[in-house]
C-alpha cells in the first residue's frame, strides 16, 4: 500500500474541504477501500477518516413517515435494528445476506453504495480496465466473464455493481443525501449509480469532495412490509457475492396486485430497477403466470456480455421465485440463511 | 506528504500502547509486527478468510481491513486477551474439547468470531452458527467440530 496523509476532520465542512483536494478519498469502514489500496487498484494521497463524525451515525424517523439513515450507520446495526427490519424486511434480509458478520460490523451505509465492482480484471492491475485507466480497454470482454453484466453494459465495461443492500433500496425509491461544496442535494438511488457507456470510470453522481451524509426512504417504502423478499443466488451457500439477486415487494388485495416493486442485483453496473415488470404487475392477478410475464419483461433487454447467457434465464427464475415468496408473505422470522433460495418457500417451485 | 509517521494510541487487552506509525499500517500489522501479539493471524490479508478477527469495543471485525489509526482509543481484544488468570475462556476450552481444529492457523480467528457470535445471540442452531461463522474459513475442513464447539460453548453460556 502506498503511504498517504491521514486526516481526521472534526466536522462535515472540514471533511468536505479536506476531500476536495485532488487525490483524496474518504475512509469510513474501509472494508473495500483498504483492500483496493493494498492491491494498488487505487492509491489516494490523502485519506480523510470520517468514521468519527457523530452526526452521520443516526437512524431518524421523519415527520412525513419516511426514514433517514446516516451514512455511517453500520450494515450490522441497521440490519439488526428491530424497527427497521420490521418496516423494511427485504432491506434487512439483503444486508444480512452480504459479506460476513465481521465485515458487516465495519461496513457502512454510504460505503456500501460506493463499493467498487468485484470484476477480477478491475482488481488485477496487469489487466486492461477502462474503469481504472480510461481508454485502456476491457480485458473482461474476451476473458473470464461468466459473472459479468447482462443488462446496461457497453463495450467499454461489462462489470456489475456488487451490492445487495442497494437492490431493495432502489426498489423502494431510496434517495441519497449528498453534501458538497455547493451545499446539500438529493439524488434518487436510481439516478445515483451510472451505467458505463463510454465513461465507465465515472460510476456515480458524486463530484470531488462530495460526501454521502444519509440515505432516505420515503414513507411509502414501509407499505410493503407484509409482502417483501430478497433472494440471492450465490456460488456457495454463504459469504459470496450474488450471481443474480432480486428484491420483490407487493401489495395484494383480493388476489389483485395493487402495488409492486422489483429490482435485480448482479446483472448490471447499477442496482437494476425493473419498471416495465412493475407496470405489468400492477392491477394483474397475483399468480405464477403474471410473475412469469413480469420476469420476461424485466429481462426483455438483457443480452450476454460473454459466457454468461445463463444469468438471463437464472434472473427470470429468481424474479418469479422472489415474487412468489413475496406474495406468500414476509417470514415472521428472518430465515437462518438470509435470502437463500435453498430455504423452503411455500408455493415456489424448487427448480428455480 | 507532510510527515511519514503519526502517533497512534492503542488500548489492547487492557494495556495502553503508544506507537509511532505510518498511517498505512493496519491494526493487524501493528499487533503482529510492532507489539509481538502474533496470536492474531494473517491469512489472506484481504478480508476473505477471517483469520485476523479481533474485537473492537466488543464487536468482531477484521484487523487486516482496519487501519491502526482507525482503532485509536477503542478497546481492542485479541486472542491473547481472552483467558482470565490462566483460565481458558469457555470458547477456547470448547474448541479443545471438541477437537475443533487441525493445523490451527484459523483457530484464533474462529474463536474470536465464535465469542462474538454467541454474545450476539447468533448461535441458536447449527444452521445459524454456520451462517454467522461463514466469515471464518478453515482450509483443513474442521467445520463440523467448529460448529460443535460453538454449540457447546453457547449452551454453557445459556445454562
Amino acid at each position: 500500500m502506498r503511504d498517504f496523509d491521514y486526516i481526521r476532520p472534526a466536522s462535515i465542512p472540514d471533511a468536505i474541504a479536506a476531500a476536495a483536494e485532488p487525490g483524496s478519498a474518504y475512509l469510513a469502514g474501509g472494508t473495500n477501500l483498504l483492500d483496493l489500496m493494498k492491491g494498488g487498484v487505487t492509491s489516494p494521497q490523502r485519506i480523510v477518516d470520517i468514521s468519527r463524525l457523530p452526526e452521520l451515525n443516526r437512524i431518524e424517523r421523519l415527520e412525513d413517515g419516511g426514514l433517514r439513515i446516516g451514512a455511517l450507520v453500520r450494515n450490522a446495526d441497521l440490519a439488526h435494528d428491530a424497527a427497521f427490519a420490521k418496516a423494511y424486511p427485504m432491506v434487512a434480509e439483503a444486508l444480512l445476506s452480504g459479506a460476513s458478520a465481521q465485515l458487516r460490523n465495519a461496513a457502512t451505509v454510504g460505503g456500501n453504495l460506493l463499493q467498487r465492482t468485484r470484476c477480477s480484471y478491475f482488481y488485477d492491475t496487469a489487466s486492461a480496465c477502462n474503469k481504472r485507466v480510461s481508454g485502456a480497454g476491457c480485458a473482461a470482454l474476451g476473458g473470464e466473464n461468466r459473472l459479468h453484466a447482462v443488462l446496461g453494459w457497453s463495450d467499454a465495461c461489462i462489470a456489475t455493481h456488487p451490492s445487495d443492500f442497494c437492490v431493495p433500496l432502489v426498489a423502494l425509491d431510496a434517495v441519497v443525501e449528498i453534501e458538497g461544496k455547493q451545499g446539500r442535494r438529493h439524488v434518487t438511488l436510481a439516478e445515483f449509480h451510472l451505467l458505463p457507456g463510454e465513461t465507465p470510470q465515472r460510476e456515480n453522481a458524486l463530484e470531488p469532495g462530495d460526501l454521502i451524509v444519509a440515505v432516505r426512504l420515503p414513507a411509502e417504502a414501509a407499505s410493503f412490509a407484509a409482502n417483501a423478499r430478497y433472494l440471492k443466488v450465490r456460488e456457495r451457500t454463504s459469504y459470496a457475492f450474488a450471481l443474480v439477486s432480486a428484491a420483490a415487494a407487493l401489495v395484494v388485495d383480493g388476489g389483485k396486485i395493487r402495488a409492486a416493486r422489483l429490482a435485480l442485483g448482479g446483472v448490471a453496473a447499477k442496482p437494476w430497477r425493473a419498471r416495465a415488470a412493475e407496470a405489468m404487475l400492477l392491477g394483474a392477478d397475483a399468480n405464477e403466470a403474471t410473475f412469469a410475464s413480469a420476469a420476461d419483461a424485466a429481462l426483455a433487454d438483457a443480452s450476454p456480455s460473454g459466457d454468461n447467457a445463463f444469468k438471463i434465464e437464472l434472473a427470470r427464475r429468481i424474479v418469479v421465485r422472489a415474487l412468489t415468496s413475496a406474495q406468500a408473505g414476509t417470514p415472521e422470522r428472518l430465515p437462518a440463511l438470509p435470502a437463500s433460495p435453498f430455504s423452503n418457500i411455500p408455493g415456489a417451485r424448487h427448480d428455480a | 506528504m507532510t510527515k511519514t509517521t503519526i502517533p497512534v494510541h492503542l488500548d489492547i487487552n487492557g494495556h495502553h500502547h503508544e506507537l509511532q506509525l505510518e498511517p498505512r499500517v493496519t491494526l493487524l500489522d501493528a499487533l503482529r509486527e510492532r507489539l509481538g501479539l502474533t496470536g492474531t493471524k494473517k491469512g489472506c490479508d484481504h478480508g476473505q478468510c477471517g483469520a485476523c478477527t479481533v474485537h473492537i469495543d466488543g464487536e468482531r471485525v477484521l484487523a487486516c481491513l482496519t487501519l491502526a489509526a482507525q482503532a485509536e482509543g477503542r478497546a481492542i481484544t485479541t486472542i491473547e486477551g481472552l483467558a482470565r488468570e490462566g483460565e481458558l475462556h469457555p470458547v477456547q476450552a470448547a474448541f479443545l474439547e471438541q477437537d475443533a481444529f487441525q493445523c490451527g492457523y484459523c483457530t484464533s480467528g474462529q474463536i474470536m468470531s465464535a465469542v462474538a457470535c454467541i454474545r450476539e445471540g447468533h448461535a441458536g442452531s447449527d444452521e445459524e452458527i454456520r451462517e454467522y461463522m461463514a466469515g471464518n474459513l478453515c482450509r483443513c475442513g474442521a467445520y463440523p467440530h467448529i460448529v460443535a464447539a460453538v454449540r457447546q460453548a453457547a449452551q454453557e453460556f445459556a445454562a
